[in-house]
């Protein structure tokens, strides 16, 4: 569904992404994991065309480097960014009809609110609160929310569990869970590699802009320099 | 009491124009942080066409009220094209370099309009034929009339249309959106470029309206007059929080009121006979009912930026802003 060849993302003369390839299978859940300044971000970025890159981006059986960043969502692509980039001073109604703002199905959209409604019924109670009063884990939530009213194909999370609370921590990987359950696939960057690993089929390891070990999460997770490095053993 | 009345009735008639004029300067903002200072010069353009329109009419056997909104009707696309051009030819290209660059852009803009308006009309100003029949109705004591009563539904309508526009329709909300982090809404599939160039669009459109209304006030037209204009109107968006539209709408009136209360009050508060401390000299000055003025109503121009500077002095994010250095 999404593969990636010698992606390179630069700033001025700095290089983030130091050309990676990786690729998502339809239906996966993948991880991207590392340190801190590793690139993940940078490599969600430009496979959301928020910022230039160098390399080659297929998504299904398109390119996409060269497309502006809205365009994507039409297609079925959507990236909830770090931080949840929540509209801070729209309600969360609004923000979820931001979510859906590509759409012309209203039926679709109905139908679509009452899922979130289903997945995320915390979120529904406060539809007409504005977005910047909820707490960090109801704003990831709307941030998902608000991703899935465009009726992705393909999820990109960034750092879904930033500042959360272990118990919203998992309440959040939960939902990702039931996403990826309704046939959406995900792309996951974590720095919680333990959480990350233990939802995702497989991984990769990201350090320093390049890819270092890519597998199976099982193998991930019993290979010694993951468990030193990333599960702080 | 009539005085207070009458200056009340006067501030709302100019506040409604500035509001209605600091719209386009806070939209603009709120979405590129750009202080669009051609703004201005497309409400005096506004103002222009409808002059050219109108005195071409006036002879005609057609209804004046129907001379006047033909008038409107070809400032309005006149403008909303000049707010397109203007977004598309002059800051379109600096979108991503620095912010001095389309901010001095935007003062060239404005003097670039000015000259062009005083190529095509002229250096003299131009009189608003008065062709509506401006009645007048007292009201406990004061006056208002047919204009000024127009004025005051024509604007308040514009905003609450507006507001209407940018708080209930899908593309209001991805204006709000694109306002708040252009990335993000990128996300959500918002042109961000068409969002931008709306801005620039409906407050052109708002402006044309204002335009013509301040012209049929005032009696006049002039190519310098979107400069006062505007930097009143943009001292209504900096009071009220610029970037913030209910603020723009809020700031406006305040200004206008100010101003006229000022105006209408300043002659007999400075006036020094009043004060009991006249002795001397000033005494002999204000005997047998003689005045001894400080500052006359000439000042008027004086109130709008003496409030805006109070204001910024104890609130920095204006009336209703919030977070002043949220994007600097
Ligand atoms: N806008 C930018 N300008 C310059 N350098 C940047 C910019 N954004 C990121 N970088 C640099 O690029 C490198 C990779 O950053 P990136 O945000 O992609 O890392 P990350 O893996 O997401 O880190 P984290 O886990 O902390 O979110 C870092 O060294 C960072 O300092
Ligand atoms: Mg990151």
């Amino acid at each position: 569904m999404l593969a990636v060849m010698e992606l390179q993302v630069h700033y001025g003369g700095i290089a983030a992404v130091k050309g990676i390839s990786f690729a998502v299978e339809e239906n996966e859940i993948v991880c991207l994991i590392g340190a801190n300044g590793a690139g993940k971000t940078s490599t969600l970025k430009a496979l959301a065309r928020m910022i230039p890159s160098h390399g080659e981006i297929h998504y299904g059986d398109q390119r996409i480097e060269t497309l502006p960043s809205h365009e994507l969502i039409a297609m079925g692509l959507a990236l909830v960014p770090e931080g949840r980039g929540v509209f801070a001073r729209l309600t969360v109604a609004e923000n979820l009809m931001m979510g859906a703002y590509h759409r012309n199905d209203a039926k679709g959209i109905g139908a679509d609110l009452e899922r979130i409604h289903a997945l995320l019924p915390r979120l529904m109670e406060r539809r007409n609160q504005v977005a910047g009063t909820l707490s960090g884990g109801e704003q990831q939530m709307l941030a998902i929310g608000r991703a899935l009213m465009g009726r992705p194909r393909l999820l990109l999370l960034d750092e879904p569990s930033m500042g959360l609370a272990p118990l919203m921590v998992q309440k959040v990987f939960e939902v990702v869970r039931k996403v990826a359950a309704e046939g959406v696939t995900v792309l996951l960057v974590e720095q919680n590699a333990r959480l990350a690993l233990e939802v995702c089929s497989r991984g990769y390891v990201m350090e320093s802009g390049s890819i270092t070990i890519a597998d199976t999460s099982a193998a991930l997770l019993a290979d010694a320099r993951v468990r030193t490095a990333y599960l702080g053993e | 009491m009539e005085i207070l009345l009458q200056q009340i009735i006067n501030g709302l008639t100019t506040g409604s124009v500035y509001a209605v004029v600091a719209l386009g300067y806070t939209m603009v903002y709120g979405v590129i942080q750009l202080i669009n200072f051609a703004h201005g010069e497309v409400v005096m353009i506004g103002a222009m066409v409808a002059f050219s329109i109108i005195t071409a009419l006036a002879g005609s056997s057609m209804p004046p009220l129907i001379i006047v909104l033909a008038g409107v009707m070809a400032a309005i696309p006149a403008c909303m094209l000049m707010g397109y051009l203007l977004e598309r030819v002059a800051y379109r290209p600096l979108r991503h370099a620095p912010r001095l660059a389309p901010l001095i852009t935007a003062i060239g803009m404005s003097i670039i309009l000015q000259h062009l308006a005083l190529m095509v009309w002229g250096r003299s100003p131009l009189a608003f034929p008065q062709i509506i029949d401006n009645r007048v109705f007292g009201v406990g004591g004061a006056a208002i009339s047919s204009v000024q009563i127009a004025i005051i539904l024509l604007s308040l309508t514009m905003m609450a249309g507006l507001s209407w526009f940018v708080y209930r329709t899908r593309f209001g909300i991805a204006i709000r959106a694109t306002a708040e982090n252009v990335h993000v809404a990128g996300l959500m599939g918002v042109n961000a470029d068409r969002v931008i160039a709306a801005t620039f669009v409906i407050g052109a459109g708002l402006g044309a309206v204002a335009g013509v209304m301040y012209g049929t006030y005032y009696g006049i037209a002039h190519y310098t007059m979107g400069f006062s204009l505007g930097l009143k109107a943009f001292s209504a968006a900096v009071l009220g929080g610029i970037g913030n539209i209910a603020g723009a709408m809020l700031g406006g009136l305040l200004l206008g009121l100010v101003e006229a209360l000022g105006t209408g009050y300043v002659g007999e508060l400075t006036d020094l006979c009043t004060w009991p401390m006249a002795q001397g000299w000033l005494a002999e000055q204000c005997a047998d009912g003689g005045h001894f003025v400080v500052f006359g109503s000439n000042y008027q121009e004086v109130f709008a930026f003496l409030m805006l500077i109070l204001v910024l002095v104890f609130r920095p994010s204006g009336l209703l802003g919030e977070r002043v250095s949220e994007r600097a």
